[in-house]
């Protein structure tokens, strides 16, 4: 495998030109491709992961990724590419929790309840296709934890066709997607059909996690989904600045988790996992500390988001 | 009978029945209407005209159906039976023209959107597609916001987060939110609720100045009458069987409670001009199994 060579050369290449290192990594076909998708990932991620967020349904989202797991060691054993198990696996739970009804005043505890179910039996069954396949073993790791060796091109197409698709489904279903997440009472009222754009935008969770899951593995998706989002929203209060910030932070955390994985031999997810940690971290402590400052928080004008 | 002497600013509008509104078209009118839960019916033969510009109460004992009935204005809900026209069309077909304010809303605290892009909602949240950054439009929303938060008093606090605000403070910006689209209709749930005294003496006066100085029709629910007592043109009683509807002396009263309700109640009046409902029935439990007034499931 080229890239083990490449990889044993590379440890000892690491020089302090940020360039230099890039150009370097660049050399080889497949870091461009993981480059190419993580970057395509850690966008599409860092959107629906803020509307997750804010939606309180990272669990769900959790649950989504984890999904993956099975859907992946499913469709290996079935001789079908991880890819596809991934994608099928992700939208099919989607829909599942789509299907209970989210009214009531313990609508999220119900919603919790199945999902956790949903989600240990789907575990159970991705140990049982390991298990069964028995030479899965060295993939078992990438599934959890990630891998951005050998990504192909033709990968990068479909990672690319789906991040589109999420992409442009969000920008049409923004604005409803947004008032129907925060106040949906008053949404419906204004004609919002809530209930069809909370099942619309667990799919485009599912399709969102399958993608995260390639890159960071099914366990570690949280990495891009959850941090991220989080850390932004932690930073602003501002919506569309926010999102932006999101996008950011998980492109930089992406590029910085694959340049370390390049030139150490550690799986990317815990690279990735650990910038966006220490990202939100330092979120907190700047939220914290600007709380004890005198307020000057309060002077920005009342302009539009 | 006497209008309650109280609350020195405030006019003492007359209902007599013959009201100018009521000469054109109802903002809200209900013909025999009744609304069905799971399989009970909530209230039942509910006939109710508001003209434009009134300011209107729904009492009632908790759980008979006051929001529902908000929500079948709304058409989110549709009656099971009955005529209701909202704006001249069926209900859910005005849109904009209605502005709603649901029941207890608080924000969990640790929602990250400041107070202006929740008023914002309000103003383009049921839009499909990406607005214009360079449109006209984004001009109008900015002043339009900007104008509707100064209108309820909140400009000091509304590009703080929502989650961090007071019950009253949220309260009003929410108000903000129902205004911004310029409704000819507000219905509000319970605005009052869990605020305290002094705010809730300003959002009542808030929602009698929108009110008066913007012509806006005013249909609130309220636990309450008393701090709107003096702002109101008419309440709609609502019980099992049906609803009363008129000025507020008219029908708050022992004979007209007791009669709606079947049971004896007492109206009290205190020497500051408030009124106290005394024997008021609650609605029965949900569970229990009940003979409803108004037709078999
Ligand atoms: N979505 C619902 N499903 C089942 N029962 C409901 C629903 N909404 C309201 N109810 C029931 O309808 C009754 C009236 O509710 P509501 O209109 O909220 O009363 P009020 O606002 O007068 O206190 C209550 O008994 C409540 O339990
Ligand atoms: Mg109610």
């Amino acid at each position: 495998m080229t890239a083990v060579t490449a990889l044993a050369d590379a440890s000892a290449g690491w020089s302090w030109n940020p360039v230099d290192d890039l150009r370097q990594m660049w050399a080889y076909p497949f870091m461009v491709n993981a480059f190419r998708a993580g970057t395509i990932t850690a966008v599409a991620s860092a959107v629906m992961g803020w509307f997750m967020v804010l939606r309180r349904q990272s669990f769900a989202g959790h649950t989504l990724a984890v999904v993956g797991f099975p859907g992946a060691a499913g469709a290996v054993l079935a001789g079908a590419s991880a890819a596809c198990g991934y994608f099928v696996f992700c939208v099919a739970a989607a829909l599942v929790i789509a299907a209970v009804p989210r009214t009531g005043r313990d609508a999220g505890a119900q919603e919790a309840a199945l999902t956790g179910t949903v989600q240990a039996f789907l575990l159970a069954c991705g140990f049982l296709f390991t298990a069964l396949y028995k030479g899965l073993l060295g993939g078992v790791t990438s599934m959890l934890f990630g891998s951005f060796l050998g990504i192909t091109t033709g990968q990068v197409r479909v990672l690319l066709a789906v991040a589109a698709a999420v992409l442009v489904a969000l920008a049409a279903l923004g604005r409803p997607l947004l008032f129907a997440s925060v106040d949906p009472d008053v949404a419906a009222a204004r004609g919002v059909p809530v209930r069809l754009l909370s099942t619309g935008f667990l799919v485009l969770l599912g399709a969102a996690a399958a993608e995260a899951s390639q890159i960071t593995g099914t366990l570690l998706v949280f990495a891009l989904l959850v941090m991220p989002a989080a850390t932004a929203q932690t930073l602003t209060a501002r919506p569309v600045r926010s999102l932006a910030l999101s996008v950011a932070i998980a492109v930089a955390v992406t590029w910085l988790g694959l340049t370390t994985a390049y030139y150490s031999d550690y799986p990317l997810g815990f690279f990735v996992t650990t910038y966006a940690f220490a990202a939100y971290v330092l979120a907190r402590l700047a939220r914290l500390a600007a709380g004890r400052l005198p307020r000057r928080a309060l002077l920005p004008a009342a302009g539009a988001a | 009978m006497t209008t309650p002497a109280r609350t020195p600013g405030a006019v003492p509008r007359q209902d007599t029945g013959t009201d100018p509104a009521r000469s054109a078209a109802p903002v809200v009118s209900l013909r025999g209407a009744s609304v069905r839960i799971g399989g009970r019916t909530l209230w039942s033969d509910v006939g109710l005209d508001v003209g434009a510009g009134q300011f209107v109460a729904i009492l009632g004992p908790n759980g008979v159906g006051k929001s529902t009935l908000l929500k079948v204005l709304l058409g989110v809900l549709p009656p099971a039976s009955g005529e209701v026209r909202v704006l001249g069309t069926a209900p859910g077909r005005a849109g904009q023209r209605v502005g709603y304010l649901p029941q207890r809303r608080s924000f969990d605290p640790s929602l990250r959107m400041r107070g202006l892009d929740i008023v914002r909602l309000g103003w383009d949240g049921d839009r499909w597609g990406l607005p214009l950054p360079w449109s006209a439009g984004r001009r109008d929303a900015g002043r339009r916001i900007a104008e509707v938060v100064e209108l309820v008093g909140a400009s000091g606090y509304a590009h703080r987060p929502i989650g961090r605000l007071s019950g009253g403070e949220q309260q009003r910006l929410l108000i903000a939110q129902a205004l911004v689209r310029r409704p000819e209709l507000l219905l509000l749930d319970e605005p009052l609720d869990s605020l305290d005294l002094p705010n809730q003496a300003a959002v009542a006066a808030l929602v009698g100045r929108i009110c008066r100085e913007e012509g806006v029709t005013v249909m609130m629910v309220a636990h309450d009458v008393n701090p709107i007592l003096s702002r109101l043109d008419r309440v709609v009683y609502l019980a099992e069987g049906g609803a009363v509807t008129g000025p507020p002396e008219r029908v708050i009263t022992a004979e007209t409670l007791s009669r709606l309700y079947g049971t004896p109640i007492e109206v009290l009046r205190t020497s500051d001009g408030r009124l106290v409902v005394v024997g008021q029935p609650e609605a029965p439990a949900r569970h229990t199994d009940r003979h409803t007034a108004g037709g078999r499931p």
